[in-house]
């Protein structure tokens, strides 16, 4: 891919240019953070004072730095729990044994499920400022990122190359040289890509928890999702063409301006010592590294950096003691074992406790139905999504520079918020009389079938060329060909995206089986709608029950259905 | 050079290993009894096939992994965490693709809290021991496998470690780049310019254990044990060509591929094949010379054997010994059925019989070993000769008496007529010639 300026230029640019343009480009950066932060610090009374949002598209490009302001303050917070809890769950083996079962709920836990519970609790944390809705909707991007990027970080944590921890070992290393010479650089590929597909993903809900109902109440962020809201409580299409407009504009500056770079940047962290085959480019990290003000601003610091590195190295120095005789070691992990079953159950009988005496067990049986029926859109979903996007991305990934041309731009959509498309879906259904109990499944898979695409995609080039070379020379063609070489070839790709699609699709079933278009509202019978309307009621038992429930039947599929399909991926079909 | 007297650096004593199996269905033992010492100034190799626990032994040895059982000992003090007289060479370089070369060697140095420039001018001086110089800011994906290994033995050498560890540091290059590197490492060590004062090396290679070790302790499979040992009793450096380098190897090839052998010690390595060994296919001088004079006359110098004995009248087993011995002296070739001449044979066969004498000499020296032995013993003596019974008691050793004895007279046959020697039967002595007769040799 041609990337402007093409490094060459750069590098006949004098220094003096580059430098000149990193200057101006970190003063524009500081003056837009300082501008748009301040706003949020607005004043907030309800129901008397609360921000309006004006639909002129003018004041589009400040709405679109808030929303951007909140995302990057959300991977902030995102990447500091990632390394924590990744290294806490990785370091300490007891501490393991609850983190990432943990981890594996709370990925299930939909998030916008959250929603309610915790504006509820910032407000009250910031009272008579934005702050605490603005923390509550930061809080949301956080929960819908930060999982899939601890996952990747302790899995990196745990398959370090062996050698190379016996090497620092062995050389003594202390707690923090260990951590900034290998740990984190051996994890850093892995992060910035799942960071950034997180990033992707979050988008929607930051336009999903900017204007929310909660507790009989509205409120609003001024930011893009409030201003999409606005405009379809205004019917008014134009305006939400801009605001897409705004949101793909968006998406294309933050990919060039931020992921470009640190992907370019990190590919120096790649395990593999052969040099690569593709090296990715990014024109902003070629000005960066053509500048001499950053070196010299690095060489400036490199002192106090030092010191700084030593004290750590110093404080974090290796000590060896005896380890914990085996026996010893069953014994703790046994009473582990014990306690955290005794946490679960624990709150298992609080939780039939609370819901029998709220709501009873009836509503219990009818939110089980509601699941099947989410769970019967899920899984036609998939199945669509499978036949129409497979042949398509096998199609794609078989041909290099298809794919090289549509990588980018599957990316691009599957980053881009689906349910900024909802209106258009919802008038479409309007018009046409299609039922919501259908349509609901189109509105799901605007955002979650692009995750069977581009697996798909990554699976057939997967798939050697050897491999295809003798399928040919078999004579191998049509049905038998995807039998015998390809479905096996993207059968492990298929599965990372179908875990990934079906995990969207339950999320965003809570914003698409209840959509509205002006005064008119669509309602579908499932789940979603069940949780969707018992937060913007208010009623706590309700909303308990359809997290857990909905929870329950991810975590149920996970391990009965994807999990077993993983296994099977990594035993028989691992290429 | 180390002997049983240097001081012992690292001792493993009566070191167990096991791990557990799968769903606790008992254990799995990978080391039993060792028993281990690494002295100074030795370099030790630790030979055995995949599964005989050697790497785990020189990871309990570097303190990366305790042992089960028993203890191991550093420089007089028990280890307790990696060891700090030893630094390693690994396998897979272990080099951190995102630090530079000399990032990289400064890692150890780093981790002890050595000021920049101090580190800094160790690293070079490491770098440039390794011939990396001018690779300082590469980074190692930039190298070849080769060099990505130079940059592991410099970050090895930069900490000066009392012990030198090597796990299999060659095996993960082409040939011709360990053979070099090997070669390279092993100079350091005989110039004594290494910088560690003993190398403990892991390898499955015998022929890299027998040229770099003074000492080969040979391993045993399930579980991982020590066999015994087989000392390298051959001067630094170890030449491939030596006749004993090869005898070497090939006895350690021999207990490796037999489990049941027992590994005796040096006692039971056979020396290099004794020029007694090698059968002189009985054939006279005279008979020689004949068929020599004889095949000379086909076109090219070349005929068919069965043909060659009709025309000599004589069966066909009564003429492979002279053939033979025209084989072995390099004057004729067979290939198949057919005899071709060489060009000194030809020469051998058309010449003066002086010069014949001079070819025959020049080629019994050149082909048969026995003759130069021989011709060594006579000239160790002061009375430049020797008791014929001193001979024929070497061919006693690989022959039966009778064989000897035939043996003995062929090589008295060929001898005279080279007049490399002389031979009196009444005093059943042999004599070296006369200077002035054997200054016709030179």
């Amino acid at each position: 891919m041609r990337t402007f300026p093409s490094p060459e230029v750069l590098r006949r640019l004098p220094a003096g240019a580059a430098d000149g343009a990193i200057v101006l480009g970190t003063l524009v950066l500081l003056a837009v953070v300082a501008q748009v932060g301040a706003g949020a610090f607005e004043q907030f009374q309800p129901p008397a004072v609360v921000p309006r949002i004006d639909l002129d598209p003018r004041n589009l490009p400040y709405y679109a730095a808030r929303s951007t302001l909140r995302m990057f303050i959300a991977l902030a917070f995102s990447t500091l729990f990632t390394l924590i809890y990744g290294y806490v769950a990785a370091k300490s083996r007891w501490a393991e044994r609850i983190l990432i079962p943990l981890l594996d709920i709370l990925q299930s836990v939909p998030v916008l499920g959250f929603l309610s519970i915790t504006v509820t609790g910032f407000i009250a944390l910031f009272p008579g400022s934005l702050l605490g809705l603005e923390a509550a909707s930061i809080f949301a991007i956080f929960t819908s990122q930060v999982w899939n990027m601890t996952f990747s970080f302790y899995q990196s944590l745990r398959t370090l190359p062996q050698e190379l921890v016996e090497a620092a070992t062995l050389y003594r290393l202390s707690g923090w040289q260990r951590f900034t010479q290998l740990e984190l650089p051996a994890a850093m590929v892995g992060l910035i890509w799942n960071a950034m597909m997180s990033f992707g993903g979050g988008w929607f809900f930051v336009a999903a928890s900017e204007a929310i109902s909660v507790l009989n109440q509205e409120y609003t962020l001024p930011g893009l999702g409030s201003y999409v809201e606005a405009a379809i409580q205004a019917e008014d299409l134009p305006k939400l063409g801009w605001a897409i407009l705004t949101m793909a504009v968006v998406i294309l500056l933050v990919d060039q301006l931020f992921w470009r770079p640190l992907v370019a940047w990190s590919d120096k962290f790649r395990l593999e010592q052969s040099a690569g085959a593709a090296v990715p480019e990014s024109w902003l990290y070629d000005l960066l590294t053509t500048a001499r003000i950053p070196r010299l601003i690095g060489r400036g610091f490199s002192p106090l950096a030092e010191g700084v590195d030593r004290l750590l190295a110093y404080l974090t120095r290796p000590r060896w003691g005896d380890p914990l005789s085996p026996e010893a070691e069953r014994r703790r992990e046994r009473l582990l074992t014990r306690l955290s079953w005794l946490a679960i159950g624990g709150l298992g009988v609080w939780l039939v406790y609370f819901v029998s005496t709220t709501v009873g067990f009836g509503e219990v049986m009818l939110v089980f139905g509601l699941g099947i029926l989410t769970l019967l859109r899920v899984s036609v979903l998939l199945a669509l999504a499978t036949v129409v996007w497979t042949p398509i991305g096998v199609a794609i990934g078989f041909n290099p520079r298809l794919a090289k041309l549509l990588q980018p731009v599957v990316q691009f959509l599957a980053a881009f918020p689906a349910n900024f498309l909802f209106p258009f879906a919802t008038l479409l259904f309007i018009r046409a009389q299609i039922s919501i109990e259908w349509g609901s499944i189109l509105l799901m898979s605007l955002g979650a079938q692009w995750y069977i695409l581009f697996n798909s995609i990554a699976g057939a080039q997967s798939i050697p060329t050897d491999l295809r070379e003798m399928a040919m020379n078999l004579g191998l063609q049509g049905w038998k060909l995807w039998q015998k070489l390809i479905i096996p070839g993207i059968f492990p790709a298929w599965v990372t995206g179908g875990i990934t699609a079906s995990g969207g699709a339950w999320n965003a079933s809570i914003v698409s089986e209840i959509v509205t278009w002006g005064a008119t509202t669509l309602k579908a019978t499932g789940l979603g709608t069940y949780i969707a309307e018992a937060t913007a009621g208010g009623d706590w038992p309700r909303i308990t029950l359809g997290i857990g429930m909905m929870s329950l039947f991810v975590v149920g599929i996970n391990r009965l259905f994807w999990r077993r399909l993983y296994q099977l991926a990594e035993e028989k079909y691992h290429l | 050079m180390s002997s049983a007297t240097s001081p012992v650096l690292i001792k493993v004593e009566n070191v167990y290993k096991r791990f557990p199996l799968p769903e606790g269905k008992g254990e799995f033992t990978v080391l039993s009894q060792i028993d281990l010492e690494v002295r100074a100034g030795e370099v030790l190799a630790l030979l055995g096939r995949s599964g005989s626990g050697k790497s785990t032994l020189l990871r309990i040895m570097a303190g990366l992994i305790p042992p089960s059982q028993g203890q191991v000992w550093s420089n007089g003090r028990p280890l307790r965490g990696p060891n700090p007289d030893v630094a390693m060479v690994f396998q897979s370089f272990a080099l951190l693709p995102w630090l530079t070369v000399q990032e990289n060697v400064e890692l150890g140095l780093k981790a002890q809290g050595i000021p920049r420039e101090i580190r800094r001018q160790k690293a070079l001086k490491a770098i440039d021991l390794v011939g990396l110089d001018g690779f300082e800011n590469a980074y190692p994906k930039e190298l070849s496998g080769g060099m990505k290994q130079r940059v592991g033995f410099a970050r090895a050498f930069v900490l000066e470690p009392k012990v030198l560890f090597m796990d299999e540091p060659f095996s993960a290059l082409d040939v011709l780049t360990a053979e070099n590197l090997r070669g390279e490492i092993d100079e350091l060590w005989n110039t004594h310019a290494f910088p560690s004062q003993s190398i403990l090396i892991v390898t499955h290679n015998i022929e890299e254990a027998v040229f770099l070790a003074d000492r080969v302790v040979i391993l045993g499979s399930k579980p991982g044990r020590i066999r015994g040992e087989v000392k390298i009793d051959l001067p630094r450096p170890h030449e491939r060509t030596d006749p004993r380098f090869k005898s070497l190897v090939d006895y350690i090839y021999e207990i490796m591929t037999n489990p049941e052998i027992p590994v005796t010690s040096e006692v039971a390595v056979p020396r290099a094949p004794s020029p007694y060994a090698l059968p002189l296919p009985h054939a006279r001088v005279g008979g020689i010379s004949g068929l020599l004079e004889l095949i000379v006359e086909w076109p090219q110098a070349r005929v068919e054997i069965a043909e060659l004995a009709e025309r000599l009248q004589l069966a066909v087993d009564d003429l492979l010994p002279i053939l033979d011995a025209a084989v072995l002296l390099g004057f004729a070739e067979v290939t198949g059925r057919v005899v071709q001449l060489t060009e000194i044979g030809q020469d051998f066969a058309n010449t003066t019989i002086l010069r014949s004498k001079d070819l025959f000499r020049q080629q019994l020296l050149a082909r048969v070993p026995v003759f130069r032995s021989i011709l060594q013993t006579l000239e160790e003596k002061n009375s430049r000769s020797m008791r014929a019974d001193f001979f024929l008691d070497l061919w006693d050793e690989h022959f039966p008496h009778e064989e000897a004895e035939r043996q003995f007279a062929t090589a008295i046959d060929w001898g005279r007529y080279a007049e490399l020697f002389e031979y009196d039967a009444s005093e059943d002595r042999l004599y070296l010639p006369e200077p002035s007769e054997s200054s016709s040799a030179q």
